[in-house]
C-alpha cells in the first residue's frame, strides 16, 4: 500500500502545506499510522545558500555535540536550531529533529567538481553508519523533509506543516513492512536536492545496493527506498542523464519494444539497458522524484502500483489517487494516468 | 608378497528367467562383460563393468541389473574402499591415477545449501505466461557510464561506442568440449542445439570439424596452451573467442588427449600428425605474467579486426578474484571462472577431488572484487562446473555471475551415465569415444533436441523463479543476493557469499 502525492507549481509561486495535509489524509486508507512525511522545496529562503541539515537525534546531550563538531570540520554551521514541534496526543516524540544551516569548505575535497555536494554527501554516510543516536534525513539548500511515526494529519500538526511555504511538495503515507514504523524509515527519502517517496517493494534491492555501493553510497536507513535517492544522485548528478534519460535506465523499455524502434533509438536504448542494468529497478513502485527543477514520476515496468496525474493552471499533481488530488483542486484541466515505466515530469520555468 | 585382486566395483547380473537371448548387451558393451556361452548369455567378466548402464538401456526386458561393492571391506572411516583400492592401484602400477566427470568426493554443495526468494502479499509475483519475463544476456565489455550529445533538432544520441557483445536469448551456455574429447556426432549434437536455443557452446581445444561449420555463428572458438587448431581461420569462424588459462577440474595442469585418439579426422581438424599425444602445456608458453595475458588478448582482437569478445577462462583458485580482476584490465571481455566441480574427460584423480574451491564461493567472490575495484562492467562473468539443474543456475546469477556453461548435464541429456570413464575412449553413448561403431551410436539429429529440450526446460523454469521472486528481466536477479538465504552454511562462508541466514 502507501500513499503518494506531490505537487509542483511551474511558475514557482509557493503553497503553504494546509493543503498538503489535507490531500494526504484522504489516503489514510492507504497506511497504518506508523510513518508520514512532507518534503518541500523553497522553505528556507533566508538560508537559501546554506544547506539545510535536518538530524533526527535520540538525545541531544551526547550526540550533538559530536554532529556539532563533524559539521565545524568541514565547513561553518550559519545557524542551527531545534526544529519547532507541537505535542499531538497520538504522537510519541522519540527524536528530536533538529535543523543546521551549514556552509561546506570546498577546499576541503579535492579531486571532484561539485566539492560541497561531495562533502555533504559524506557527511550524511558518515553520521548515518557510525554514529549511533544520530540520523541525517534531509541535506538539500532550502529543502525541507519533515516526518515522524503517526497518521498523515498527525504528523503534519506536530510540525505545524501549514507555516511552511513551498513551490514543491512531496508527501507520504506509510503502511511499513521492511521495518517497523520508526521515523528514519518514514518518506521522503532526501539526499542533496533529491527527495524520494515511493509506494511498492523494490524486489532488485539486493542489486541496487550493490551496485550503488560500489560508488561509495551507503544504504543505511534498512529499507528499499533510499536506494532510489542514491541512484538517482548517481544517475542525474555524476553521470548528467537528464530525467528521461535517468527514468529510462531505472524503469526501461523491455526488449522487445527496443527492437521494434528505430535504428538510432534502438542503440541508444540498448546502451542504457547494457550499462545500467544494475540500476534498473524491478518489482512492484510507483515513485515520484523531487529536485529543485520540478518533480517526475514514474511506475514499474508493468505498472504494478497506481499513479495518477493532474493539471490546474501551473499546477501539476502526481499522485496515487486522484481523490487525493480532487480534495484540494476539484476543478482540475486535465487527469491522465501514465503508461507503465513512462516519465511524468513537471518542470518549474526559471 | 602378492596384493591380489581386489573386490569388484560392480556387479552384473542376468535374470535367466527374464532374459531372451537377444544379444543386445553384448553388441552394446564395449568392454567386454557379457559373452554367449552355448544358447545362454552369461556375464563372463563382470569387473569390466563401469556401470555405464547402456546395457541396461538397450535390454528389451528388464533382465540386467548392476550392484556397486557387492563385496564389503571392513567398514572404516577414514580408510574407505576408494582409499584403500587407490593406495592398491598405485602400488601396482607407481603411477599417477587418472580420472574422468567431476569431484568424486562426498563434499557438501554449497547450491543446495542456499534457497530462493519468492513474493507473498506485499509484493505480487509475476505469471511469465502471462507478462513478459526477460533473460535475454548481453555477455562483454559494458561501459560504466554513457556520454550523450544533443542534435541541433533537440534529440540524444548516443556518443559512447558499445564494445561488441554477444547476445543470448537464455543465460544457459554450453562449455568447452573438444573434438577429441567428446565424438564429431555429440559435438554437432551440442551445436544443434545452442543454434535451437539462441545460445553459444564452445569447442574446446580441438579446432573446428567442417561439419560445424555451418553453426559457426553460435560457437565460441577456444585458444589454449597447446594451440591446437588454431589459425586465422578458426578465429574469423567464431563468433567469439576464449582463451583457456584453466579447468576446475585440474587446476594448474595441462591436458593429454593421447595417440589412440588422434584418428585422420582428428589430426586434421587439430593440425597434428596421426597418432601423435596432444599434449597441452601447463602454462601457455606465452604467457608468464597478467601482461602477457593482455598481450594476447589485444593479439586476437586484432587478428580478427576488433569485432569479436575474447573471453579468459580460468579455474576457480583460492586467489581467484584478484587473478579476475587483472584479467577485468587486460582487455578480455568476460571471465570464465570454472569451480572445483567442473567436469573433464580426463584429469589426475589427486587434481580432480583436491585442487581449487566450489564455484559459489569463487563467483562471490570474483564479483565483489571487481566491484570494489570499479570494473565490474569491464567484463561479464560466466559460472561453471557442476551446475546440475535451473535452481543451480539462478543461484549462481543471484551470485552474481552474467550467464553459465553446462558440460556433464548437457552430455547427460545425450545419455551419459555419469560413469566417470571418458578418459579410456570406450564411451558406449557414442559421446567420449572416437570409435566409429561407438560414434555412430549418437544421433546427432535426435540428441541434439535432448539437449536443446533440456535447456528450454531450465530456462522456463528459472523464468518461473524469477516471476516469484517479483522480477521480470534478469538484471535485477544478477547479484541480487537479498534473495538467497544460507541454511546450515557457516558464518565465514555466509561472509564470502554476502547471504543472510535463512530466517534473518
Amino acid at each position: 500500500m502507501c500513499g503518494i502525492i506531490s505537487v509542483v507549481d511551474r511558475s514557482g509561486a509557493v503553497m503553504d502545506g494546509a493543503r498538503i495535509r489535507d490531500a494526504l489524509s484522504m489516503m489514510d486508507e492507504r497506511g497504518s499510522g506508523e510513518g508520514a512525511g512532507y518534503a518541500a522545496y523553497g522553505v528556507y529562503p533566508e538560508f537559501a545558500d546554506c544547506y539545510a541539515i535536518h538530524v533526527f537525534f535520540d538525545n541531544i546531550v551526547e550526540t550533538k555535540a559530536q554532529v556539532d563538531a563533524l559539521l565545524q570540520t568541514w565547513g561553518t554551521i550559519v545557524h542551527d536550531e531545534e526544529i519547532p514541534t507541537y505535542e499531538q496526543p497520538h504522537l510519541k516524540k522519540v527524536h528530536t529533529p533538529w535543523r543546521y544551516f551549514f556552509r561546506p569548505d570546498p577546499t576541503l575535497m579535492t579531486g571532484t567538481p561539485s566539492p560541497e555536494d561531495d562533502i555533504v554527501t559524506y557527511l550524511v554516510m558518515k553520521v548515518n553508519t557510525t554514529m549511533r543516536g544520530a540520523l541525517i534525513y534531509s541535506s538539500g539548500k532550502n529543502i525541507g523533509v519533515f516526518k515522524a511515526a503517526g497518521w498523515p494529519e498527525d504528523v503534519a500538526d506536530f510540525y505545524r506543516i501549514q507555516d511552511y511555504k513551498g513551490y514543491i511538495w512531496l508527501a507520504h503515507n506509510r503502511y511499513p513492512t521492511n521495518t517497523r514504523g520508526w521515523w528514519g524509515g518514514a518518506h521522503p527519502f532526501n539526499l542533496l536536492d533529491w527527495s524520494v517517496v515511493h509506494n511498492g517493494e523494490i524486489t532488485s534491492y539486493g542489486t541496487n545496493r550493490r551496485y550503488i555501493e560500489s560508488y561509495g553510497y551507503k544504504c543505511t536507513m534498512f529499507t528499499d527506498t533510499e536506494v532510489v535517492a542514491y541512484l538517482v544522485d548517481l544517475l542525474a548528478r555524476k553521470h548528467g542523464l537528464d530525467e528521461k534519460l535517468a527514468v529510462r535506465a531505472l524503469a526501461p523499455p523491455f526488449w522487445d519494444e527496443i527492437d521494434r524502434m528505430p535504428p538510432k533509438e534502438r542503440e541508444l536504448n540498448r546502451a542504457i539497458r547494457l550499462t545500467y542494468g544494475s540500476a534498473m529497478m524491478n518489482g512492484p513502485f510507483a515513485i515520484v522524484v523531487a529536485h529543485r527543477d520540478g518533480i517526475a514520476g514514474f511506475t514499474d515496468r508493468i505498472k504494478l502500483r497506481p499513479l495518477v496525474v493532474a493539471e490546474e493552471g501551473d499546477r501539476m499533481y502526481i499522485s496515487s489517487e486522484e481523490a487525493a488530488i480532487r480534495r484540494i483542486a476539484p476543478e482540475l484541466d486535465r487527469v491522465w494516468m501514465p503508461r507503465a515505466g513512462e516519465p511524468v515530469v513537471g518542470r518549474v520555468r526559471r | 608378497m602378492t596384493i591380489g585382486s581386489v573386490p569388484l566395483r560392480y556387479k552384473v547380473t542376468i535374470d535367466p528367467e527374464r532374459c531372451m537371448e537377444c544379444g543386445r548387451c553384448i553388441e552394446n558393451c564395449p568392454y567386454g562383460t557379457f559373452r554367449k556361452e552355448g544358447d545362454r548369455i552369461i556375464v563372463a567378466v563382470s569387473r569390466n563393468c563401469t556401470a555405464c548402464h547402456r546395457c541396461i538401456a538397450m535390454c528389451p526386458r528388464d533382465a540386467i541389473s548392476v550392484v556397486e561393492r557387492p563385496v564389503d571391506y571392513r567398514s572404516h572411516p577414514l580408510w574407505t574402499p576408494e582409499a584403500r583400492e587407490a593406495i592398491y592401484n598405485q602400488a601396482r602400477t607407481g603411477k599417477i591415477i587418472l580420472a574422468g566427470m567431476g569431484n568424486a568426493l562426498p563434499l557438501p554443495s554449497i547450491f543446495d545449501r542456499l534457497l530462493l526468494d519468492a513474493c507473498q502479499v506485499t509484493n505480487p509475483s509475476i505469471d511469465p505466461l502471462r507478462e513478459p519475463m526477460e533473460l535475454r544476456t548481453y555477455l562483454g565489455k559494458k561501459p560504466s557510464k554513457l556520454a550523450f550529445r544533443r542534435t541541433e533538432t533537440g534529440d540524444v544520441e548516443l556518443e559512447t561506442k558499445i564494445a561488441p557483445n554477444l547476445m543470448i536469448e537464455t543465460p544457459i551456455m554450453i562449455g568447452h568440449m573438444s573434438y577429441g574429447a567428446i565424438s564429431l556426432n555429440a559435438q554437432l549434437a551440442l551445436a544443434r542445439a545452442v543454434h535451437e536455443t539462441g545460445t553459444f557452446m564452445g569447442t574446446g581445444e580441438g579446432g573446428m570439424h567442417p561439419d560445424l561449420h555451418p553453426y559457426q555463428d553460435r560457437l565460441i572458438v577456444q585458444v589454449a596452451s597447446g594451440r591446437f587448431g588454431v589459425d586465422i581461420d578458426y578465429l574469423n569462424r567464431g563468433a567469439a573467442i576464449e582463451i583457456k588459462i584453466g579447468q576446475g577440474a585440474k587446476p594448474g595442469i595441462g591436458g593429454h588427449l593421447p595417440g589412440e585418439k588422434v584418428g585422420p579426422d582428428v589430426s586434421r581438424t587439430r593440425m597434428i600428425p596421426e597418432g601423435s599425444d596432444a599434449i597441452s602445456p601447463a602454462p601457455h608458453h606465452d604467457i608468464y605474467s597478467i601482461e602477457d595475458l593482455a598481450q594476447l588478448v589485444r593479439s586476437l582482437k586484432e587478428a580478427t579486426g576488433w569485432r569479436k569478445p575474447v573471453f579468459v577462462k580460468i579455474a576457480a583458485v583460492h586467489n581467484v578474484a584478484a587473478i579476475a580482476a587483472g584479467i577485468a584490465r587486460s582487455g578480455a571481455d568476460a571471465v570464465v571462472v570454472d569451480g572445483f566441480r567442473g567436469g573433464t574427460g580426463a584429469a589426475p584423480k589427486v587434481f580432480r577431488d583436491h585442487v581449487g574451491i566450489p564455484i559459489e564461493a569463487a563467483i562471490s567472490a570474483v564479483d565483489q572484487k571487481l566491484r570494489d575495484q570499479g570494473v565490474r562492467n569491464e567484463v561479464s562473468v560466466i559460472a561453471s562446473g557442476g551446475l546440475r539443474n535451473a535452481a543451480d543456475v539462478t543461484k549462481a546469477i543471484a551470485l552474481g555471475a552474467d550467464a553459465v556453461y553446462i558440460g556433464t548435464a548437457a552430455l547427460v541429456a545425450m545419455g551419459c551415465r555419469v560413469c566417470g570413464t571418458c578418459y579410456r575412449g570406450l564411451c558406449p553413448w557414442g559421446i567420449a569415444t572416437q570409435r566409429p561403431d561407438l560414434v555412430a551410436r549418437l544421433d546427432p539429429v535426435l540428441e541434439g533436441e535432448h539437449v536443446a529440450n533440456l535447456i528450454h526446460a531450465w530456462t522456463m523454469e528459472i523464468s518461473e523463479l524469477m516471476g516469484a521472486a517479483g522480477i521480470n528481466a534478469i538484471e535485477s536477479l544478477r547479484g541480487n543476493r537479498d534473495r538467497l538465504r544460507g541454511y546450515m552454511l557457516d558464518e565465514g562462508l555466509l561472509q564470502v557469499l554476502d547471504v543472510r541466514t535463512v530466517g534473518a
